[in-house]
């Protein structure tokens, strides 16, 4: 079955990995944007900014195994006024170097584009020590930072050129596996801090991003045998969170679940509750990692072991729309 | 020459008085870690090493001076301010409500700030980061950057040593302020980074070791500096902790003197001191 070994549990067809959608992108762009220059931390070949790198060698500076300095050396060409890109794992790059991210990037609102790839859990047999985790919390706490958390290659791509033509510092998560496609080529609807909604229901809404997305639309398929129609909306970025979607979806739906590949505190769930607490409490349960870093392992089993997949999802809808007040 | 060393020598002074200043009016503040880097800011900001314009802050072309030492920031407000960046008044602003004239350096509230530190150890990446913008731009400006000794303890630093010299930064000066003094001591005890010139030449730089409050051999220096091909420099500027005002720091018995003002009763005699130095 195609996808059976990308830990993605989908009959969808399988597209690029984000990586690769993103490093696909940001070659292609280049040669619109002269003012782009790449910092790599020696992961080119990862990250997929050697695309960019081969293409535009002056305009691509491999500054070894050492990130706080990759961050700075970005923070400071930025300061020339260019748009400079970094790419490392994501648990390196917001990790390794977040007093740089802090202090150099946010702080002076400088015009990086941080991106962290190999996010989640859903790289697979290398292990804990890998998986990127904690860095939506991470980035989304730092004043300034817009968060981007593609699903799919069209998104990943689209979301790399409004990263690209945005003036600020953002982070872009991508991720390591052949992901399923879920929008048409060409026809993306991206706006930074705008959501999609995928499809349309009555009785729940599914919030999502990253790989969880196509398990959403798999658990809202479900979920109409049990008599639930479930709308779901892919929250590509975390920061701005497009509240007029939530509120709407709240008022509109009444229950949700909030469904990421990442640790349960400070991600998109804390922010969907943050916001709606204070404008429309609605029941709400969360799909999520919780409080534990995974371990080695096929993505596929290691999705199932840490509970991110669309029968949870149904789980969590089904609670979440019997909560409701009658 | 002889007119404008001496020239330059008023215009260090001038520089300690308004450090003494805004740090004793402000009530808080770092002006011993300042003090001993004036010559070095007074030759760059007045000595013909900075181009650099006042009126257009962010003039592509202008030379950069990043203060990684982001606590000495008095010693830079002065030579902004003396330089017409802003309003000489507003140094009296330091550290109040409102003032963009920070405890630390805030690039985005200040003109002439080349960067946001206080957070040590970050301004030599921003500075190879600069000079390789110099680079992609084909942009002939010099970047400067500024630590202090006890800084270059941060990892981040030989980070950026060694990415320096992969790409060749002639276009890069370290000025290491060798004040030989941090928070809680002498540097050579905290974390001893001595040789600090010869780490650097080990790094693949081209180093100096001067008298950093003898502005003459400050001017050769940067001269020197500015004619290396193919490394970026590193001076190793030996100075004193709170040069200018050293009688009256060892008759309060701390030659540290490490993050605090002179009282307001001992102003006038540093002033005394630093219009005789």
């Amino acid at each position: 079955m195609a996808g059976a070994s990308s830990g993605l549990q989908s009959k969808r067809e399988l597209g690029k990995a984000t990586r690769d959608a993103f490093g696909r992108a940001l070659e292609a762009l280049g040669a619109d944007h002269p003012e782009v220059v790449v910092v790599d931390g020696d992961v080119g070949n990862s990250t997929r900014t050697e695309w960019f790198g081969k293409k535009y060698p002056n305009r691509f500076f491999n500054v070894g195994i050492a990130e706080s300095n990759l961050v700075g050396v970005a923070a400071g060409l930025a300061a020339s006024n260019k748009t400079a890109v970094i790419a490392s794992f994501a648990a390196f790059i917001t990790c390794n170097a977040y007093d740089q991210l802090r202090m150099s990037v946010a702080y002076p609102g400088m015009n990086v584009k941080v991106v962290g790839s190999h996010a989640g859990i859903s790289i697979g047999e290398d292990g804990a020590s890998q998986m990127g985790i904690e860095d939506v919390a991470l980035m989304c706490a730092l004043p300034g930072f817009v968060v981007i958390v593609p699903s799919d290659e069209g998104s990943a791509k689209a979301a790399t050129k409004a990263m690209l033509e945005y003036k600020g510092p953002v982070y872009l998560r991508c991720g390591r596996p052949e992901v399923p496609k879920l929008y048409p080529e060409g026809q993306v609807p991206f706006q930074i801090g705008k959501a999609n909604k995928l499809r349309d229901g009555k009785d729940l809404t599914i919030v999502a991003n990253g790989i969880m997305v196509a398990m959403a639309l798999d658990a809202a398929e479900a979920l109409v045998g049990e008599g639930i129609e479930a709308r779901v909306l892919d929250m590509h970025t975390v920061k701005p969170i497009d509240r007029d979607a939530l509120v709407s979806a709240a008022k509109e739906t009444g229950a949700m679940v909030v469904a990421e590949e990442h640790l349960a505190h400070g991600g998109l769930g804390s922010v969907v509750a943050y916001t709606l607490a204070e404008s429309h409490p609605v029941p709400i349960r969360f799909v999520n990692l919780l409080d534990t870093f995974a371990e080695s392992g096929a993505p596929d089993a290691l999705l199932k072991k840490y509970g991110l997949t669309a029968a949870k999802i149904v789980e969590a809808g089904r609670s979440a729309a019997g909560a409701k007040k009658r | 020459m002889a007119n404008n060393l001496d020239a330059l020598l008023a215009r260090a002074r001038s520089i300690r008085e308004d450090i003494v200043k805004m740090t004793t009016e402000a009530g808080s503040g770092h002006p011993s870690s300042s003090m001993s880097a004036a010559e070095v800011v007074t030759a760059l900001y007045f000595g013909g090493f900075l181009k650099h314009d006042p009126r257009s802050p962010q003039w592509p072309d202008r030379d950069r001076f990043i203060l990684s030492k982001g606590h000495a920031a008095p010693v830079l407000y002065a030579a902004l301010a003396q330089s017409g960046y802003f309003p000489h008044d507003e140094i009296m602003t330091l550290r109040k409500i409102d003032s963009p004239v920070e405890g630390h350096p805030n690039m985005k509230r200040l003109p002439g700030v080349e960067a946001s530190t206080g957070s040590l150890g970050q301004g030599l990446s921003i500075g190879v980061g600069h000079a390789l913008a110099a680079r992609v731009d084909g942009k002939s400006y010099h970047t400067y950057v500024m630590t202090g000794d006890g800084e270059i303890e941060e990892g981040q630093i030989w980070e950026a040593a060694a990415s320096a010299a992969k790409y060749q930064l002639d276009n890069l000066t370290l000025i290491v302020d060798r004040n030989h003094f941090q928070q809680t001591g002498p540097a050579e005890e905290v974390l001893n980074m001595d040789p600090i010139d010869g780490k650097f030449t080990a790094f693949g730089w081209k180093t100096q070791v001067i008298n950093g409050n003898d502005l003459r051999e400050v001017l050769q220096a940067l001269d020197r500096a500015n004619a290396v091909k193919g490394m970026p420099t590193c001076i190793v500027s030996l100075t004193h902790k709170g040069q200018g005002m050293l009688n009256l720091l060892r008759r309060l018995g701390d030659t540290n003197f490490h993050g605090k003002p002179l009282p307001a009763q001992n102003l006038n005699e540093a002033l005394a001191e630093i219009a005789a130095s």
